[in-house]
């Protein structure tokens, strides 16, 4: 019930009042309610649950993790897509 | 998927729970509150990966598992009623109530739909005028906005077909319960990260104030899970009480406040029965008197009803952290996921669930 999985806006629109928009999640698309976040906007990833997103990703952060790889030696060669490995660690 | 395959990623999680092992001195007993987290410590074997003595106790925070039998039941009664339609997430169908589930009322011809979203409910009442659609809204605080958003919906349009079987549950209120009880031997907390999202963590500062108990916001991919435990453990050996958040990619301190007012606009905060647990003060919500209109308690004039619990299941101490689901000898014989005697062998986030799926075969060598 709790369960909620990060996707990515690929618009936004306005929905019988509600603000609302299509996120993919890994290839699937989904219709999703984006009243709870209005910071939100095309390109954003936002957390997802039951139909509504209750949170943008922080960026910066999410990349800690990318950070580790790149300190274990491993990111080059697998993660080689990512521009932006930030330097900032929270 | 980008921001998940990471957080899955071995080599950090075994980084991680070699950094757990060359801190750990004595044994700890932590627990993950949420069920989401419970199956993701059972399907990667997180808890392998942790080195003897620390323990993880798994806690309620499964919707599903706690909502009261009379409530259940009450979407039974609903549902064998000709008139209405009865909309519920999927996990409730095979919720065994006392003599019967939603599943078999579906199958006698009961008019029992799943959605995903409780928008899916609202539209459907839309579309369908001459039904009486009630929507079975149960959650934590994470679905409360969402099924708020539904009765505001509703209200705004006027939608007179539309009402809600609430049977909603908050997080801390539990975690006072649970520290409060002699039987307690839960060391620290991760505290549910989506539930924080929505809420944010002031709360359990108060919780880590007042009980002196480590809490630690943590996320549901392995990696977070490992990271929060590390965290847990940094603070126990060094005789430290903290919150601290490790879900930070999604947790701010405030948590949502777009999202907490309009839970604030719809609902109330209620006295609420847990099933397996009994009546915690002030630890639900409820339909403000001005969505009276809404509230299927009241339109259906529903009383209280009898209920009977299964004697063989030991659910109760399940969810409360003390016993595990192999201790009880109905495991995965007399109940199964297919055939289950209580509610946490069925939900995505019960503990029962997640050990039969994940390591049946396992207890069977």
């Amino acid at each position: 019930m709790c369960l909620a999985i990060p996707g990515k806006i690929l618009d936004v629109t306005e929905h019988s009042g509600l603000r609302s928009g299509r996120v993919e999640f890994g290839g699937i698309v989904r219709s999703v309610c984006l009243d709870y976040v209005p910071e939100a906007g095309v390109g954003d990833y936002v957390i997802v649950h039951v139909g509504f997103a209750i949170s943008v990703v922080d960026r910066q952060e999410a990349e800690r993790t990318y950070q580790i790889l790149e300190e274990m030696g491993v990111l080059e060669t697998e993660l080689s897509s990512i521009e932006d490995a930030s330097d900032d660690s929270p | 998927m980008k921001y998940l395959d990471e957080y899955r990623d071995e080599r950090i999680a075994r980084a991680l729970a070699a950094e757990i092992a060359q801190r750990v001195t004595r044994p700890w007993a932590l627990m993950e509150i949420c069920g989401g987290q419970t199956h993701t410590i059972m399907r990667y074997g997180i808890d392998d990966l942790l080195p003897e003595g620390v323990e993880l106790v798994h806690g309620p925070g499964c919707p599903v598992c706690v909502t009261p039998l009379e409530t259940i039941d009450k979407a039974i009664e609903l549902a064998s009623r000709p008139q209405v339609t009865l909309v519920s997430y999927g996990d409730m169908l095979r919720v065994p109530g006392s003599e019967t589930d939603l599943f078999q009322v579906k199958a006698k011809g009961g008019d029992v739909r799943v959605v995903y979203s409780p928008l899916e409910a609202v539209k459907l009442a839309r579309a369908l005028p001459t039904r009486k659609v009630v929507f079975l809204a149960i959650g934590f605080e994470t679905t409360a906005p969402a099924n708020a958003m539904a009765a505001w919906q509703a209200k705004q349009s006027n939608l007179e077909n539309f009402s809600l079987l609430v049977s909603h549950v908050l997080v801390p209120p539990a975690i006072r319960l649970l520290l409060k009880s002699p039987q307690n031997r839960v060391q620290a907390f991760i505290a549910p990260g989506h539930v924080c999202t929505v809420m944010g963590y002031t709360q359990y500062e108060q919780l880590v104030a007042e009980f002196r108990v480590p809490i630690v916001v943590g996320g549901f991919e392995p990696v977070d899970i490992l990271e929060a435990i590390l965290m847990l453990v940094a603070q126990l050996e060094q005789g430290e009480a903290r919150l601290e958040n490790q879900y930070v990619r999604s947790v701010t301190r405030p948590g949502n406040l777009p999202a907490q007012g309009m839970v604030e606009r719809v609902f109330e905060v209620s006295d609420q029965k847990w099933r397996g647990i009994g009546a915690i003060p002030g630890s639900g919500l409820r339909l403000r008197p001005e969505f009276a209109a809404y509230d299927a308690d009241k339109v259906f004039g529903l009383s209280a009803v009898e209920v009977r619990e299964p004697p063989e299941c030991i659910s109760a101490l399940v969810l409360q952290g003390l016993k595990k689901p192999t201790d009880c000898p109905a495991f995965a014989s007399r109940c199964t996921p297919e055939n289950p005697l209580g509610a946490p062998m069925v939900s995505a986030e019960g503990a029962c669930a997640a050990y039969y799926h994940y390591r049946r075969h396992r207890i069977a060598n």
